[in-house]
């Protein structure tokens, strides 16, 4: 990182490096973090990076990443690392692992999806692709790709 | 107790021991006994001929039905409750057979119901018991059902039953599947690449007429286009003529899963590959079988 941009270290909390750059709004967004919360943020937009180029970074204190949370950063960012730190020190890594399912998340592009549909209805997507990432409504079957993913999350 | 939502919900045994089933159900060895049943026959989407053959069958054997066809009850399709409808039905009923026009609506209403629910068509997805009566005959017909050469005619994009019977096929290990449509109502690619056997698409039947063992033919509808002329156009070329017909195999099969329109010339009927009057008479022993089996059997 530049210096001048230098954000000081948590002492409790979350960091999520390697972020692909200009994504990192989408990583709040999937983590439900509005910034109302409270929550101190620190957050670095296209920062320099010797393996991608550029990249963005996210400090958040005192909110820990669960595994749940942490698989759908991995839709937008699944190259991303995502540290838990206590008293300064990294005490814990979440594993990127794209999820087997998204519950909620994201919307079907299909119109006459029962989920576009129904109040009461939830999307569900089951993952049938890594890389690239390809998503599946367990109701009507429809794909969705990364890229639309992306879409979807970045709103 | 069990739900039928997609073909792929049952396995190859389990398809072969309701045909088996079925069998008995035709020869009379085998009654299948639900009185003191109540089925449900909730058509959101209107379908006189499947509603009546549901209730034909649970009727047959010793059920009471009750149920509805409408439009009304879709007319209004934002906003709709789907949940709230299949818990009302639910307590009049120990089993719901339901067609609705949204794509995932049987899977949606069997998360919700305790009691089973079938498929009758959910938008443009599945119509599994379709598949099974189409694959009975065929059964029937040919004593295998394995090995066989298919065509499937027309709309494959948006026709459910297609989708259906393409799947069944996956247990069956068919020689070659033709898809015959035009450019653009060719199957969906999530249907496809599931697929386990040779397919091929192509635009026009005749070029493999002499080749099929079963001919499946779909209704190509006018609301899958925009344009009028494009509609009348392709609808004319989908038709299976009597001259194309006079060029399959004695021994093959036309299958259609009613109602047809137009799409297949009505002297056809008398020839001898036309198996789709017969393909219908199985319906009811087929779906009374199938009741049984989802609400008596183990
Ligand atoms: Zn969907």
């Amino acid at each position: 990182m530049k210096s001048g941009l230098i954000v000081s270290k948590i002492r409790n909390g979350t960091v999520i490096d390697h972020i692909p750059a200009g994504r990192a709004l989408a990583v709040l967004k999937v983590l439900g973090i509005k910034g109302i919360e409270g929550y101190r943020i620190a957050l670095v937009m296209n920062a320099e990076s010797s393996k991608m180029g550029k990249k963005d970074i996210l400090k958040i204190e005192d909110r820990e990443i669960e595994e749940k949370e942490a698989e759908l950063i991995t839709l937008i960012a699944p190259d991303a690392t995502i540290n838990i730190i206590k008293d300064y020190e990294v005490v814990g890594k979440r594993k990127q692992e794209i999820p087997q399912e998204v519950v909620g998340l994201l919307r079907c592009t299909n119109p006459s999806c029962i989920t576009n549909n129904d109040v009461e209805a939830v999307t569900r997507f089951r993952t049938i692709k890594r890389k690239p990432l390809q998503l599946a409504c367990e109701y009507c079957e429809t794909r969705l790709t990364e890229d639309e993913v992306v879409r979807q999350i970045l709103g | 107790m069990r739900d039928v939502i997609s073909i792929l919900d049952f396995s190859k045994s389990e398809v072969l021991e309701l045909f088996e089933l079925t069998d008995e159900v035709l020869s009379g060895k085998f009654k299948p006994r639900l009185e003191g049943k109540i089925v449900a026959t909730a058509f959101f989407e209107p379908s006189t001929r499947t509603a009546l053959s549901f209730t034909s069958a649970a009727l047959s054997a010793g059920a009471k039905v009750l149920g509805f066809s409408s439009d009304e009850a879709t007319s209004v399709s934002k906003g709709e409750n789907l949940a709230d409808t299949i818990r009302m039905l639910e307590n009049y009923a120990d089993c719901i057979v339901m067609r609705h026009k949204l794509d995932g609506s049987a899977k949606f209403a069997a998360e919700i119901a305790k009691k089973p629910v079938i498929n009758a068509g959910d938008g443009k997805r599945e119509h599994p018991t379709q598949a099974l009566i189409d694959m009975y005959t065929v059964r029937k017909l040919f004593g295998t059902m394995e090995g066989l050469t298919f065509g499937f005619l027309g709309d494959l994009r948006y026709a459910r039953t297609v989708n259906s019977m393409l799947r069944i096929l996956t247990m069956f290990r068919p020689r070659m599947v033709y898809l015959i449509s035009p450019p653009q109502l060719r199957a969906r690619a999530e249907i496809l690449e599931e697929l386990n056997y040779p397919v091929k698409e192509l635009t026009d039947v005749r070029d493999i007429i002499g080749e099929l063992d079963v001919l499946y033919v779909t209704r190509i509808q006018r609301e899958r286009f925009l344009d009028e002329d494009e509609y009348e156009k392709v609808k004319e070329s989908y038709r299976l003529e009597y001259r194309t017909v006079e060029k399959m195999k004695r021994d093959s099969a036309i299958l259609h899963p009613l109602p047809r329109v137009s799409e297949i010339d009505r002297r056809i009927d008398s020839m001898p590959q036309a198996k789709y009057f017969l393909e219908a008479s199985y319906a009811v022993p087929l779906r009374s079988a199938l009741l049984h089996e989802v609400m008596a059997g183990d």
